[in-house]
């Protein structure tokens, strides 16, 4: 079925358009790694800061204002350059292990950084000026698993050139 | 004499070990991309703050205090790894226009970071405070952000080649 899918989804005009033009797939995956960047820095900051090991002198809130919609932002970005280059070549990413652990990856770094969100947001909601210190134990957890997540990502996706 | 060096660096027992095998090449490139992907997104926050569109309440010293090692250490892996990376195949490398470029942008980068560090930024406790910064600190940073760009482009631009 997905073989089907990939070999519907590059006979289509777009695919053809975004194969023909060789500079198309070059220029989107440049803007894919700048946003990554921008992901990447964010997250580190954001995440170092769970981990008290950087800003520990500006709130949780203070970094979660700061940084998440550079996160959002830089995401859309993301999907969009990444929808791009899968279209321009299906056979590169659907089915290929790296590009699934990469998904797969993705979308537990976005449950997390949700979660950990909304109950940023229930703190403050509460009348607290920060996280509830009764959850900082867990921020720090929080921090490393979407630390290591990210990396993993970006890591992942520099893969899917090498993998089948 | 160049061509002697590079031929040599080619001999070394890491550049046989990575151009010999199918995982080292893939694996030291996955860490070179996120060196550099830190790299730049960190500076890109400092280039941000003088450019007066991001950070505008946080003092520049301050913020470039906090950020800047991390800038650092990234930027060190990032040597480290794409010195390995050039040694596999180095008189190929030496020989194609993006890592010239890219190299040349690199020490542009450098020059202007010097400079702004020598000139603008050693008055910073006068104007880092305020939101908006002098005309010479939003070139550096603009600058700086410019290159960056070119940088990476250039980079993706070597595995093309």
């Amino acid at each position: 079925m997905l073989d089907g899918f990939i070999n519907w989804l590059g006979a289509t005009q777009a695919s053809l358009i975004i194969q023909k033009v060789f500079w198309i797939i070059p220029t989107v995956q440049i803007a894919h790694i700048l946003a990554i960047s921008v992901v990447l820095a964010s997250m580190a900051m954001f995440d170092l800061r769970l981990l008290r090991l950087a800003g520990r002198r500006h709130s949780i809130a203070y970094f979660s204002r700061r940084f998440m919609p550079w996160l959002w932002g830089a995401l859309i970005v993301l999907a969009l350059s990444g929808s791009i280059l899968i279209v321009g070549e299906p056979k590169r990413a659907l089915g290929n292990v790296a590009f699934e652990a990469k998904m797969c990856m993705l979308a537990a770094a976005i449950a997390v950084t949700l979660v950990f969100q909304a109950i940023l947001k229930r703190d403050l909601r509460l009348g607290g000026s920060d996280l509830a210190p009764s959850h900082f134990a867990a921020a720090k957890i929080v921090g490393l698993v979407s630390l290591a997540l990210w990396v993993s990502i970006a890591v992942a996706g520099r893969l899917i050139a090498y993998a089948g | 004499m160049l061509d002697h060096f590079l031929h040599w660096l080619e001999s070394t027992a890491p550049a046989i070990a990575i151009s010999e095998s199918t995982w080292l090449f893939p694996g030291i490139e996955s860490v070179h991309v996120l060196a550099i992907t830190l790299v730049v997104g960190s500076i890109t926050m400092v280039d941000l703050r003088l450019l007066d569109v991001n950070l505008r309440d946080r003092p520049v010293g301050e913020l470039i205090d906090e950020i800047l090692p991390w800038t650092w250490t990234s930027f060190a892996v990032a040597v480290c790894t794409g010195a390995l990376l050039f040694s596999s195949n180095a008189t190929h490398y030496w020989g194609t226009v993006p890592f010239r470029l890219k190299m040349l942008l690199l020490v542009l980068a450098g020059v202007n970071m010097t400079v702004f560090h020598a000139t603008t930024l050693r008055s910073v406790e006068v104007w880092g405070r305020q939101p908006q910064t002098p005309r010479a600190a939003k070139i550096s940073g603009g600058v700086s952000l410019s290159l960056w760009i070119g940088v990476i482009a250039l980079g993706r631009w070597i595995g093309f080649v």
